[in-house]
């Protein structure tokens, strides 16, 4: 009995890690549609940026703050990561995204695609190889429990989470925090829900709308950076390729959260990390991606404007 | 006016480049992972190709018949991809006109490149290939006549490493964690858990995950919930690091063990001290060289400031055996080409010497066990067919 809740313990440690990288990236793409009713499909590819990021700044900065400690270089390059990203993804929404905002809605998601598209064979001409992230804090595993086996044969069991592991999930919970407090709490936030429940009368009300969607852009993207960061030193081999398919997971977690709706973007990153786990703990990891997706279907049959998503308001 | 003026010299330029006629040349093809999983498997190769090229042409060439024709290649970048692999392979055959095709290395790959090399009858060697079905023609379970390998298949592989986990590491129990979507592993995998309990030994977990994964906390949590005393891990060398560290986070002691998949140096380099002490299979051995696998080594080292691995010398011989296979069919012919590569009587390379079971694509050659010590290879056992 302890031995399966031990093993059960475990694994909710591993779906958190998984959930809160999967929500932070969702929330990127939840807070462009909230603006703009637009998938934003480059960003997955902004969040393989934010691990390339921090492996580039890590190696100009770690060397020159030896005396620092570790926690604030992190704290530094976490800042710097987004920082660039997020102005990345602002650069990307006024060059690509802005002439074509008129246009139909099928042109702005081509242009996400090939700006992802773009962004990775760069990326992929300047690192062909899969390259190391060097660890930026000194990795401790601590071990919260331990029992004997019930066989009595082998190894006794133990429980251990990560110094890394405990810091993602602080980190990611601190930024969502953090922008959950901006957009109910702030004016800014205010012209976001305001364009966001009707986008064609809010200019008239004087609020510059081009500035707070570039806005958007870049917290959205720099969330997406930091998200990168913390996959890139929880998963320390990084490559060109690695947006694609975490990008698209954390999509269907947006979309199974409820699309636009930034507390739905975090319930489906978290669900989804949840699944997945779940998944393997129950049936063979051969059918994990099978069971898992299929529940989401489901979970959207019941509610198809996601679980915190609302219906939008139909005009008459 | 003018546009007549300029759709005549328009015209006049096309006419000059098509009479261009080509210098006679050995045309081969090398369609391989440039881009990608796994790029340092397609530098290996492209590099070899290109050493093996510039000391052939360096001597004058081939000899076919009555004269010496220099070495041609054509590089095509299968990015990896199944699909793309097979376009390649198209485009070679039939655009570039090669005479045979070396490549795809990856068994994802060859699979598709082999199907359009059978059709076309056109003689493909793929280096690295270990998956059965390279050279087995699905419908009719037989081998395909076209298809050649330099390198042993996985049916052996997964004996050799099943047989030397329960005799040399004494392993009773062993778990398996591999990429179900990706051929070469999901071969080397089933194969593995096939003969290690035919051979008395217990299979306690057996998981999965999909290309591009990065997480593998839960595959592996629900492994150590069964405490095996092994750990085999057919996967690419860009995913090994990344299960091994986290494994070794969850408090899992097991000894790993891999496939060939395991052997390129950016294993070590991505991997550091938590693959430390693993073994795994594969083609050669630095340390057990003949003097012509010296001499490549050697070669290979003062044109590209590093040692080869596995597929950059089984490149090579795939070259080497595609050579010898023109010289004795005397003709730039492919039927002629293909005839003369099953022919073969013994053939000795980097990586041993090897020759085609007859009626069949794949070699009988041997296997060398490998262990990580101190961020190197080292030569641990031999294992023959």
């Amino acid at each position: 009995m302890l031995h399966d809740l031990l093993y059960l313990a475990q694994q909710t440690i591993n779906a958190l890690q998984q959930g809160s990288i999967y929500a932070l990236i969702a929330l990127g793409y939840s807070m462009v549609y909230g603006v703009l009713t637009m998938i934003n499909f480059a960003h997955g590819d902004l969040f393989m940026l934010g691990a390339f990021a921090c492996m580039l700044l890590a190696g100009v900065v770690t060397p020159l703050l030896t005396a620092v400690p570790p926690i604030l270089v992190f704290i530094l390059i976490l800042l710097m990561v987004m920082a660039v990203i997020g102005f990345l993804g602002a650069f990307i929404e006024r060059v690509a995204y802005r002439p074509l905002r008129g246009a139909p809605r099928v042109s702005a998601i081509i242009t996400a695609l090939g700006c992802g598209l773009l962004i990775e064979s760069l990326t992929l001409v300047i690192f062909p190889y899969s390259q190391s992230i060097p660890p930026l804090l000194a990795n401790r595993t601590f071990e919260l429990m331990k029992v004997a086996d019930p066989a009595g044969a082998g190894a006794p069991l133990t429980l251990t989470i990560t110094a890394l592991q405990i810091l993602i999930i602080r980190v990611a919970i601190v930024l969502m925090v953090a922008l959950d407090f901006l957009i109910r709490k702030t004016r800014y936030g205010m012209a976001m829900r305001a364009i966001s429940f009707d986008a064609r009368t809010v200019p008239l009300m004087g609020i510059p709308v081009d500035r707070i969607i570039s806005m958007t852009f870049l917290i959205g993207a720099g969330l997406g950076g930091a998200a990168g960061m913390l996959y890139g030193l929880a998963y320390p081999v990084i490559a060109p390729s690695m947006g694609i398919l975490v990008g698209w997971k954390a999509f269907i977690a947006a979309v199974v959260g409820g699309i636009g709706s930034i507390r739905g973007a975090v319930l489906g990153g978290f669900i989804l990390g949840a699944v997945e786990v779940l998944a393997v703990v129950f049936f063979e990891s051969t059918y994990r991606d099978l069971i898992s997706y299929s529940l989401l279907l489901v979970i959207l049959i019941f509610k198809p404007y996601g679980l915190l998503g609302s219906a939008p308001n139909q005009k008459v | 006016m003018k546009i007549s003026q300029l759709a005549a010299t328009l015209l006049a330029v096309a006419a000059l480049v098509g009479c261009g006629k080509e210098a006679p040349s050995v045309k081969i093809g090398l369609n391989t992972e440039l881009t990608g999983e796994m790029p340092a498997v397609g530098a290996s190769s492209k590099n070899a190709a290109e050493l093996f090229a510039s000391q052939i042409n360096a001597a004058g060439g081939v000899k076919v018949s009555d004269q010496t024709l220099p070495i041609k290649l054509v590089i095509g970048d299968n990015g990896a991809k199944a699909d793309q692999a097979a376009s390649v392979a198209q485009r070679l055959i039939t655009q570039d006109n090669v005479l045979a095709m070396i490549g795809p290395d990856a068994s994802a790959c060859a699979i598709p490149a082999a199907d359009i090399a059978e059709a076309a009858k056109c003689a493909m060697i793929s280096p690295w290939s270990t998956n059965p079905k390279t050279t087995l023609d699905p419908n009719t379970g037989k081998p395909k006549e076209y298809v050649f390998r330099a390198c042993f298949i996985d049916t052996f592989q997964a004996g050799v490493l099943a047989k030397f986990v329960l005799n040399n590491l004494k392993a009773k129990t062993a778990a398996v964690l591999y990429d179900s979507t990706s051929e070469a592993p999901n071969g080397q995998a089933t194969l593995f858990k096939e003969t290690f309990e035919k051979n008395g030994g217990q299979i306690v977990g057996f998981e999965t995950y999909t290309t591009g994964d990065k997480d593998f906390s839960a595959q592996l949590t629900k492994i150590k919930s069964t405490n095996p005393e092994v750990i085999f891990l057919p996967a690419y060398y860009n995913d090994v690091p990344l299960i091994a560290q986290q494994a070794r986070r969850l408090g899992i002691t097991a000894q790993f063990v891999g496939s060939d998949a395991w052997s390129s140096p950016e294993l070590i380099k991505l991997g550091g001290a938590d693959i430390e002490g693993s073994f795994f299979c594969n083609h050669y051995s630095t340390q057990i060289a003949t003097p012509i696998a010296q001499k490549f080594m050697s070669d290979y080292q003062a044109k590209y400031g590093m040692a080869p691995d596995d597929v950059a010398a089984l490149t090579y011989d795939a070259f080497g055996l595609l050579t010898q296979a023109v010289k004795d069919a005397g003709k730039l012919d492919r039927q002629a080409v293909r005839d003369a590569l099953a022919r073969i009587p013994k053939y000795d390379g980097i990586t041993g010497t090897m020759q085609f079971v007859p009626g069949s694509g794949d070699p009988i050659k041997s296997a060398v066990i490998l262990q990580i010590k101190n961020g190197k290879f080292v030569w641990v056992a031999n294992a023959q067919p």
